[in-house]
């Protein structure tokens, strides 16, 4: 390439940085406009408008937010059903995962065929049932309903995927494992699990914010105030007449920080996982 | 082959746990649904049978059709937009950005852009119906601020603006997840292929059309039949940002169900909504998996 072709060519460099800087920002611009004004005072916002940087740091927005509604709780509910829906997700996934995958019990294809349709559904065409059900139990209101639900729902995704993953699974590996003497269950949880340890980790990952980022199904079930989740908190809230436009911010603000929290730690694994062919 | 089965036999216990749950969570009441779409009924004493009335009901219903217009236009904003759009950035970041000024510089746009897919959809609705608020959102306040005070609009208020708002939120949401998964099967390309290509005297649209295109059609099927469904199952966005309205203008069948479940207890009329909403689904799923299918066996 001669220096002419370089010259040339370096003003549509700089266009097309230009135009991904220009998106870049249009994306991430609703987030920092956000964030300005969640620690902007009412005053400073009323005189200045979205725009403008706060003149001083203004946490009371955010403080008296967190206390009215007891955030706290929240996000510890939001926490406990995120992480023990992963954690069980995970579990079930594994089991069946290994009948279908490496036992290829009969009729695999017809397993495989319903969890990727229970996979599809919506959860519209649950919902009422589920309610029905769960009030008739007495489990309406509860965070024990929402953690079965999507527990189920999760492992549906898990399976189909996780299927896959175990239909390659190396067979030396299993045959050694039973030339040592090791029974099914022993085989799964020294061989199998340890070996898939990484398709796990994302598994993992996904459930754990898929839950955390679930509204429909906790808005039906989570009615009362102290079981509440994040998302169901803010959502219910919206409208509300105390949501002024400083309050609004810093309570999307302190659902925007775990969200973005989660996407830094399993950063890794997540960009890892979506390319592992997610189909949901 | 007696040994074989009962191996067989051994692993289809661990499907025991597996199988019960869906059963009690997704078979029995998927099944409910479709039979109680066949009845009246408030959610309290006996379901009512009335056969196909409430499927009658819904073809001659226009807030019925309205809700699905409602999302073939979302299908386009959440689906077909972002898929187009992300090929052409996940190339240009693969592809160019890259090999001019880094990968570090590729990663980082991809991470930006996927920023708004890791936000709680309630929170993205929160974030989008302050911005977008008529008295005191930014949108607005921006217009004026600029001289274009005139181009102030209700953005979700009013009927004739608040689905394109919608589709514009829509966007703005969906648009990271097409670039990860684009960039990520674009990694599979063997560099030598671009480098043929370069030899040849290819243009960048050449080698665009005939390498990456062709090359990432596996992932370009899961995020198109991915962002459909999920376009078809919108909820939180909707409740969150409009309620469906005003006046029903950005309705959706989710809502438009969950509104006949729980605000008119007409369980009976929100059954046979989402059971037509489920079978539509399962149904371009099916279609996708199996137009999929054929293109992989024509290669």
């Amino acid at each position: 390439m001669t220096d002419l072709a370089v010259k040339h060519r370096n003003p549509v460099r700089w266009f097309v940085l230009a135009a991904l800087v220009v998106l870049l920002l249009l994306l991430v611009g609703p987030l920092l406009v956000i964030a300005v004004n969640a620690v902007k005072s009412p005053a400073d916002y009323a005189a200045n408008g979205p725009l403008s940087i706060p003149g001083s740091l203004y946490w009371d927005g955010i403080v008296d937010f967190w206390n009215r509604v007891n955030f706290g709780q929240k996000l510890w509910n939001s926490f406990v059903t995120a992480l023990v829906v992963a954690v069980l997700g995970v579990v079930l996934s594994i089991l069946n995962a290994y009948a279908l995958g490496i036992g290829r019990v009969k009729g695999r294809v017809w397993f495989l065929v319903f969890f990727l349709v229970a996979n599809l559904l919506p959860q519209e065409v649950l919902v009422y049932p589920l309610y029905y059900i769960s009030k008739e139990a007495g489990l309406y209101d509860s965070l024990f309903a929402i953690i079965i639900i999507f527990t189920v729902i999760q492992s549906a995704f898990g399976t189909y995927l996780l299927t896959s993953v175990y239909t390659e699974f190396p067979r030396e590996l299993l045959d050694a494992a039973s030339v040592d003497g090791a029974g099914k269950w022993r085989t799964l949880w020294r061989v199998v699990v340890p070996v898939s340890g990484p398709t796990l980790a994302v598994l993992f990952t996904f459930f754990f914010i898929w839950t955390w980022n679930e509204f429909f199904l906790p808005l039906v079930f989570l009615v009362s105030n102290d079981n509440q989740t994040v998302p169901v908190a803010l959502g219910v809230l919206q409208g509300d007449r105390m949501m002024d436009a400083t309050t609004t911010s810093a309570s999307a603000l302190i659902g925007i920080l775990p969200a973005i929290l989660f996407f830094l730690i399993f950063q890794r694994t997540l960009t890892r996982g979506i390319a592992a062919g997610a189909i949901k | 082959m007696a040994g074989r089965s009962s191996r067989e036999r051994g692993y289809a216990l661990y499907l025991i746990p597996g199988v019960l749950a869906s059963i009690a969570v997704i078979v029995v009441p998927l099944v409910m649904t479709v039979y109680v779409s066949f009845t009246k009924w408030t959610g309290v004493g006996d379901p009512r049978w009335v056969g196909l009335e409430n499927y009658t009901r819904l073809f001659g219903d226009t807030l019925f059709w309205q809700s699905f217009g409602n999302i073939g236009l979302l299908v386009f904003a959440m689906a077909i937009i972002p898929t187009l759009l992300g090929l052409v950035l996940a190339a240009v970041l693969f592809d160019y950005v890259g090999k001019k000024f880094g990968d570090r510089w590729a990663g980082l746009f991809r991470s930006g852009y996927y920023l708004p897919q890791v936000i709680p959809v309630a929170v993205t609705g929160i974030i989008w119906s302050w911005i977008l608020h008529p008295s005191y959102g930014a949108l607005n306040r921006i217009l004026e601020a600029v001289g274009l005070g005139g181009l102030t609009r209700n953005w979700l208020g009013d009927p004739d603006y608040a689905l394109y708002s919608v589709m514009l939120v829509m966007i703005w949401f969906q648009i990271g997840y097409p670039v990860v998964m684009f960039m990520s099967g674009l990694s599979r390309i063997d560099p030598s292929l671009y480098e043929a290509a370069d030899l040849d005297g290819a243009t960048w649209w050449q080698r665009f059309r005939k390498i990456t295109v062709h090359m990432i059609r596996p992932e370009f099927y899961v995020v198109l039949i991915t962002t459909t469904i999920a376009a078809l199952k919108i909820f939180g966005q909707v409740f969150v940002l409009t309620k469906g309205g005003p006046s029903n203008a950005t309705l959706v069948p989710s809502y438009f169900a969950y509104k006949n479940f729980f605000e008119k207890a007409q369980v009976g009329y929100g059954s046979a909504i989402s059971t037509v909403l489920t079978v539509l689904i399962v149904a371009l799923a099916f279609l996708f998996l199996r137009l999929q299918h054929r293109s992989e066996e024509l290669r």
